[in-house]
C-alpha cells in the first residue's frame, strides 16, 4: 500500500476512485496482441536506413576491433577531450567513472561509448538501461554518444522488443533513436537539442 | 470567450495564416508518409481503441494496481481531485525538500492546472526546457499546440525574443544558432536545477512504472541530475500492460510528428538511486467524462495532435483562438465539458469534415462528439440569444409555407435591389467573409411549377413548396 500520505489527500484518493467507480462503463475485452506484425528480410540494413534518416550514423563492423579503429576516424571522438567507455576494446576511456557519484560531474563529458542492449529495426531504437550504469545521465548529458550494437541483436518491432523486456525492479531504461533533436523554431529539423548532438551506432558482428 | 472573434483577429493576417496553414499541413504530409510505411496500421488503431476502452471501463482498478506497484518500487504516489490541489501537492513537496528552482519538461497537464504562475508566485523558479515551451514561457503566452508549442513564431520573433531574454546577437534569425544558444541557457538550468517535473505519456498498472516520450531528451536530463523527480499524470494515462506500449509507442510518434518514434523513450520506475520519486495522480474533471456515455471516448486520447493538424479551422485560426490548452478538435470536445458557458463555441469552430477521425490512432469519433455537442448545448441553453433568436425564427419560417415563400421574395428582391451596404453589415454573419451568390429571379417553386406544374396530372397539386424546405433546412440550421 501507497507511504501515509497527509489525511486530506488520503480523502481525495477514495472520491476520485468512487467517482470513477460509480461512472465506470461497462466492461470490454483486452485485446490479445497476436497479430503478424511487420517484420523485415534484412533487420540491420532495415535499421541503418531508418537511422541514417532520423539523423544517426550507421557503422557495420566485424568485431570489437574494427570498431575501435572506425571510432578513431571520427572527428568529434578526435577533438574529445574527456572520454568514457563502457564497452570493452572500443575506445579510450580517461575519466574514470568510479571516482563520480554526482551526476552533475558529467557535464564536461565529450563523448561516451556505452552498450546497447538490443535494437529495433523498424524504428532504429536501441535500448539501454541503468542496470551497470549508476548514473544514467551520461547517456544524456554527453556532448556526443557512440552505442555498441550486436548485430544479431536487432528484432523487427517494437512488440518483439517489448517481449524481450521485463520491468520486475527499480530500474531505468530508454529507448533511444538517434541524436537529440528539435524542430520547434519553424519546423526546422536541428540536431543536438539539449542531449547529444551526435549518435554513432556500431553494429558489430 | 468566441472562437470565431479571436480566430477573426488571427486571419485578419491573411499571409501568416496561410503560412500557419502550410506549415501544419506539412506535418500532417509527414504522418501520412510515416502512416504508410506500416501495413497494420488500422490493427493499430484498432487494438489500441480497444485497450484504452478497456482500460477506461477498468479505470479503478487498474489506478490502485498502479499505485501499488508503483510504491513497491518505491515511489510516493499523491492523488489529485483538481488543479488547486495538484499544484498544492507539488509545491508541499518542493518545499519539503527546500527546493528554489525546478526544471520542467513539456506537460499539458501542468499547463491545465496553472502550475507555473502558482509555484512563481511561492517564491519558485520554474524553467520550460522544452525548447517550444521554453519560447513561449519567454514569452509569456500560452502554447498553441499540444506537440509543437511555439509553431505560431516566427525566427524572427524567436530571435528578438532571444535577443532579449538570452543576450543572443541582434538580427539573428538561423534555427541552428537559436537552438544552440538555448542548448547553453537550458543546459545552465538543467545543472543548477534543484528538481525535476515531468508529464506522463502512458502509466502501466502492471509494472508500476511510466513512459515519457521526448526529442530533445529534456526530461531526461532535468531528472536525472537532481534527486528529485516529481511526474504528474491524468488519470486516463494508464495503460494495463507494459507490452501495450509496443502500440502505443509505434503510434504516438508517426501521428504527432512523422517519426518512425521519438529519440528518447525513457521508461521509468522507481526513483533513481538515492533520489526520490512522487506520482502526483490528478482527476480534474476527468471521472466527470466518464460519466457521459457520448464524451467519454474522449478520454482514448493520447495527445498526438494530428487533429490539430489536419484541422483546417485550426490551421487557419490558430491554437489560441480555443483559448484551452488542449486547442483543435480535440480540445473543442474537452473544454466544453468543463466549462460550457464558456467554450460553447468551440464545438462550433469545425467544419465537421471528419479528417479529425480519421487520423485519430485511437480511433476517436471526434467529429460525431463535436455535432452532439453542438445539441447538447442548445438544448441546455448556452448558445447566445443572437443563435437562439435566430434559430427559434429560422424555425418559424421553415415551417411555415406562405411565411417562407414571401421571405424568399422579399430576399431575392432586396438582395438585387438594396445597396451593397444594406446586405453586407454587421447583422449579416453569412456575408462576412463571402460574397453572396447573385439572387435569382424567380424562386424553386416557380421555376419547378413552370417546368413541371402544369404537365403534372391534373388534380395532383406538386408539393415543391414542402421538398424546397426540406432543402433548405439543411444550409440554413448551419447558421
Ligand atoms: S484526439 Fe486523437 S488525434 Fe487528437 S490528439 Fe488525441 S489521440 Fe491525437
Amino acid at each position: 500500500m501507497a507511504e501515509p500520505q497527509p489525511p486530506e489527500h488520503r480523502r481525495s484518493r477514495e472520491e476520485i476512485l468512487s467517482a470513477i467507480r460509480s461512472h465506470q462503463p461497462p466492461g470490454t475485452e483486452l485485446p490479445t496482441l497476436e497479430h503478424q506484425w511487420i517484420t523485415y528480410v534484412d533487420r540491420p540494413a532495415q535499421f541503418a536506413k531508418v537511422l541514417t534518416e532520423i539523423g544517426g550514423q550507421w557503422v557495420r563492423v566485424p568485431d570489437a576491433a574494427a570498431a575501435h579503429s572506425a571510432l578513431g576516424e571520427i572527428p568529434a571522438y578526435r577533438e574529445a577531450k574527456q572520454i568514457i567507455s563502457r564497452v570493452l576494446g572500443i575506445g579510450n576511456s580517461n575519466v574514470d567513472l568510479t571516482n563520480i557519484s554526482d551526476p552533475h560531474a558529467l557535464e564536461p563529458i565529450d563523448f561516451a561509448v556505452l552498450s546497447g542492449e538490443f535494437g529495433v529495426a523498424e524504428n532504429a531504437a536501441i535500448w539501454v538501461t541503468d542496470r551497470n550504469l549508476p548514473l544514467r545521465a551520461l547517456y544524456f548529458i554527453v556532448q556526443h554518444l557512440a552505442l555498441v550494437l550486436p548485430a544479431g541483436e536487432i528484432v523487427d518491432n517494437m512488440h518483439q522488443a517489448y517481449e524481450r523486456l521485463k520491468f520486475n525492479r527499480a530500474e531505468f531504461g530508454a529507448f533511444i533513436a538517434g541524436p537529440s533533436k528539435t524542430a520547434d523554431i519553424e519546423q526546422s529539423l536541428v540536431i543536438g537539442a539539449h542531449g547529444s548532438r551526435s549518435l554513432t551506432v556500431f553494429c558489430v558482428g | 470567450m468566441n472562437h470565431a472573434t479571436l480566430a477573426a483577429e488571427f486571419v485578419r493576417n491573411r499571409p501568416r495564416a496561410h503560412w500557419h496553414d502550410t506549415a501544419l499541413w506539412f506535418v500532417r504530409a509527414k504522418r501520412d508518409k510515416a502512416v504508410h510505411s506500416l501495413p497494420e496500421w488500422e490493427t493499430l488503431r484498432e487494438t489500441a481503441s480497444a485497450i484504452k476502452l478497456h482500460t477506461i471501463s477498468h479505470l479503478a482498478e487498474y489506478l490502485e494496481q498502479f499505485e501499488r506497484q508503483a510504491t513497491a518500487l518505491g515511489a510516493t504516489v499523491h492523488w489529485a481531485c483538481d488543479a488547486a490541489e495538484h499544484n498544492q501537492i507539488v509545491l508541499d513537496i518542493l518545499r519539503q525538500h527546500g527546493v528554489k528552482k525546478l526544471v520542467k519538461s513539456k506537460s499539458m497537464l501542468t499547463e491545465e492546472c496553472h502550475l507555473n504562475p502558482y509555484l512563481e508566485r511561492h517564491g519558485i523558479e520554474v524553467t520550460d526546457t522544452d525548447l517550444g515551451e521554453r519560447i513561449v514561457q519567454l514569452d509569456r503566452k500560452p502554447p498553441s499546440h499540444i506537440v509543437m508549442p511555439a509553431i505560431h513564431m516566427k525566427k524572427e520573433e524567436i530571435g528578438e525574443l532571444f535577443h532579449k531574454h538570452l543576450q543572443s546577437a541582434a538580427g539573428a534569425t538561423d534555427p541552428q544558432y537559436l537552438a544552440e544558444v538555448a542548448r547553453q541557457h537550458l543546459r545552465h538550468k538543467f545543472m543548477e536545477a534543484d528538481a525535476g517535473l515531468t508529464g506522463v505519456n502512458f502509466a502501466v498498472a502492471e509494472t508500476g512504472g511510466f513512459v515519457v516520450c521526448t526529442n530533445e531528451g529534456n526530461a531526461d536530463l532535468g531528472v536525472s541530475l537532481p534527486k528529485l523527480h516529481i511526474a504528474c499524470m491524468g488519470i486516463e494515462k494508464l495503460i494495463p500492460r507494459a507490452k501495450d506500449l509496443g502500440v502505443f509507442l509505434r503510434l504516438l510518434a508517426r501521428s504527432a510528428t512523422g517519426q518512425p518514434i521519438t529519440a528518447y523513450s525513457s521508461h521509468f520506475h522507481g526513483p533513481r538511486l538515492g533520489g526520490e520519486l512522487h506520482i502526483v495522480i490528478v482527476d480534474n474533471g476527468r471521472s466527470q467524462l466518464l460519466a457521459s456515455g457520448e464524451f467519454r471516448g474522449s478520454l482514448k486520447c493520447i495527445r498526438c495532435g494530428a487533429c490539430m493538424n489536419t484541422c483546417p479551422v485550426y490551421r487557419r485560426s490558430g491554437g489560441h483562438s480555443y483559448e484551452n490548452t488542449v486547442p483543435g478538435p480535440i480540445g473543442s470536445i474537452l473544454a466544453p465539458a468543463r466549462d460550457p458557458q464558456h467554450y460553447y463555441s468551440l464545438p462550433y469552430a469545425c467544419s465537421l469534415c471528419g479528417s479529425c477521425t480519421d487520423v485519430c490512432p485511437v480511433k476517436i469519433d471526434i467529429h460525431h462528439q463535436l455535432l452532439t455537442w453542438r445539441r447538447e448545448l442548445a438544448v441546455h441553453g448556452h448558445l447566445p440569444w443572437t443563435k437562439r433568436f435566430s434559430m427559434k425564427l429560422a424555425s418559424i419560417v421553415l415551417r411555415t409555407t406562405w411565411l417562407y415563400g414571401l421571405m424568399g421574395n422579399m430576399g431575392r428582391w432586396a438582395l438585387r435591389n438594396f445597396p451593397r451596404w444594406l446586405v453586407y453589415n454587421r447583422l449579416n454573419a453569412w456575408g462576412r467573409q463571402r460574397e453572396l451568390p447573385p439572387a435569382p429571379r424567380r424562386s424553386f417553386r416557380q421555376l419547378y411549377q413552370e417546368h413541371y406544374g402544369r404537365t403534372t396530372t391534373a388534380g395532383t397539386s406538386p408539393q415543391p413548396g414542402g421538398n424546397s424546405v426540406g432543402d433548405s433546412q439543411s444550409s440554413t440550421s448551419r447558421h
